[in-house]
């Protein structure tokens, strides 16, 4: 979550002060992301210092009024246009697991996509809580629902199709090493 | 306390000899009133089995099946058929309306073939159909209605009268996800009123509108979740960065 574009938003709309800048904050994510006003202080300071806001230069502190700047409207237009970044290194922890699990002798991995799907439903159930329990005109907290119930949906669908490959798929049986050619193998070539 | 459904070592086995199927095995699994339960595994796991015999129409090769303590293997073919009628409701994921009755027809069929007048069953089908939101829909067929309205007059039939449980099999399977989750939002407020609920699913998000999901895997009933804690406990998570 970027807190200096969340505050050029709820500035785009009107002039604000730190406080009211703050339980809007709040508000419009769902609470789901807590904010304090010291954060909301602080990052007005960095905005103003970048001239990406600017304050109507009466009052100090929580009498200051804070709007945004030309500069500001721009930096926020490019940033909602901005993908993140979707492709980080295949380096996720569960398929990790699951690929030593794949090597660790007498390891039915099976079972273990069974942990980790079980898992991840019981945070869904908890999520789908938060939904159902959600006012009717609270969208954000519904998107924000949403967002995370996709993402935990994709884990369980990445679960299903390994169960379902590795039924399709058998692993060829790993070769029996005897403790002796273990530490016959170079250091070098066991940590690659 | 009674149990509204109660299955107890139940097994499927279809064929014989090198055709024979295990479609269930030794599935325990039992449903409190009130309870939304959600029966989640791949396609061919039996999850389907399982709800067709829940819900009798099915026998099991062996095994108990209990409705509301009933034991079903001690009830005669014809009393079963009045308990189908009358204490369990069917969602199927192709709606399965009449084609030729309107959508109040639809709901008024099941209390009419179990011979309440047709007047009462006008008014039980019409209030099931309020609360499904759609009785401005009562006098139109089924080919009229959008999925979403179908599935809604589908839930109503399988709700209306006094039904203790509800059998929904992929109910939200020809839906897009907000009507899927309007589905499952009415499926759990039928349970918060009282009835047993049983649905079954591969998809995760719709399982996760359950108290409970029971993971099947091969005929058999491998795992099971535990009831999750409040969502408060979600609400404070997170770090604005």
């Amino acid at each position: 979550m970027s807190v200096p574009h969340a505050l050029l938003a709820l500035l785009s709309e009107s002039p604000k002060y730190g406080q009211r800048l703050q339980s809007e904050f709040e508000a419009r994510t769902g609470k789901v992301w807590p904010l304090n006003v010291g954060q909301v202080y602080t990052t007005l300071q960095r905005l103003e210092r970048d001239g990406l806001v600017e304050t109507d230069g009466n009052g100090e502190g929580a009498r200051k009024q804070y709007k945004i700047a030309p500069a500001g409207r721009q930096e926020l237009a490019d940033w909602l246009r901005t993908p993140p970044d979707l492709v980080p290194p295949p380096r996720d922890e569960l398929v990790i697991k699951v690929l030593v699990a794949l090597q660790v002798p007498g390891t039915d991995v099976h079972e273990i996509l069974q942990v980790h799907r079980r898992h991840v439903i019981e945070v869904m159930q908890r999520y789908t809580k938060v939904k159902a329990a959600a006012a009717d005109d609270d969208v954000a907290l519904a998107l924000v629902a949403d967002a995370e119930l996709f993402r935990l949906e994709a884990i369980v669908r990445w679960l299903d199709a390994a169960d379902a490959r590795l039924k399709q798929t058998p692993l060829p049986p790993r070769p029996a090493v005897s403790p002796a050619q273990t530490e016959a193998i170079p250091a070098t070539e066991v940590s690659q | 306390m009674t149990k509204a459904l109660e299955l107890r070592q139940v097994s499927k086995t279809y064929g014989s000899g090198a055709n024979e199927v295990h479609a269930l095995t030794d599935a325990d699994l039992a449903v409190e009133q009130g309870e939304l339960v959600a029966v989640m595994g791949p396609s061919g796991s039996g999850k389907s089995t399982l709800l067709t015999i829940a819900g009798s129409l099915e026998q099991p090769s062996s095994g108990q099946v209990l409705v509301d303590g009933v034991d079903l293997a001690n009830v005669s073919r014809s009393q079963q058929a009045k308990m189908r009628r009358r204490s369990i409701g069917y969602v199927f994921q192709d709606f399965n309306l009449l084609p030729g009755l309107t959508a109040l027809e639809n709901v008024t069929l099941p209390l009419e073939l179990d011979g309440a007048s047709a007047k009462a069953a006008r008014v039980s089908a019409r209030n099931a159909l309020e609360e499904l939101q759609v009785a401005e829909y009562a006098e139109r067929y089924p080919d009229e209605l959008s999925g979403g309205q179908r599935q809604r007059v589908a839930i109503a039939r399988a709700i209306v009268g006094n039904r203790n449980l509800l059998l929904a099999d992929e109910p939200t399977g020809a839906l897009d996800s907000i009507n899927g989750e309007t589905v499952m939002r009415l499926l759990r407020a039928a349970t918060e009123r009282g009835i047993a609920g049983v649905v079954v699913t591969h998809e995760a998000q719709l399982a996760s509108w359950a108290d409970r999901v029971v993971f099947i895997r091969d005929g058999q009933i491998v795992d099971q979740t535990v009831p999750p804690p409040g969502p408060e406990s979600l609400l404070a998570v997170g770090d604005p960065r």
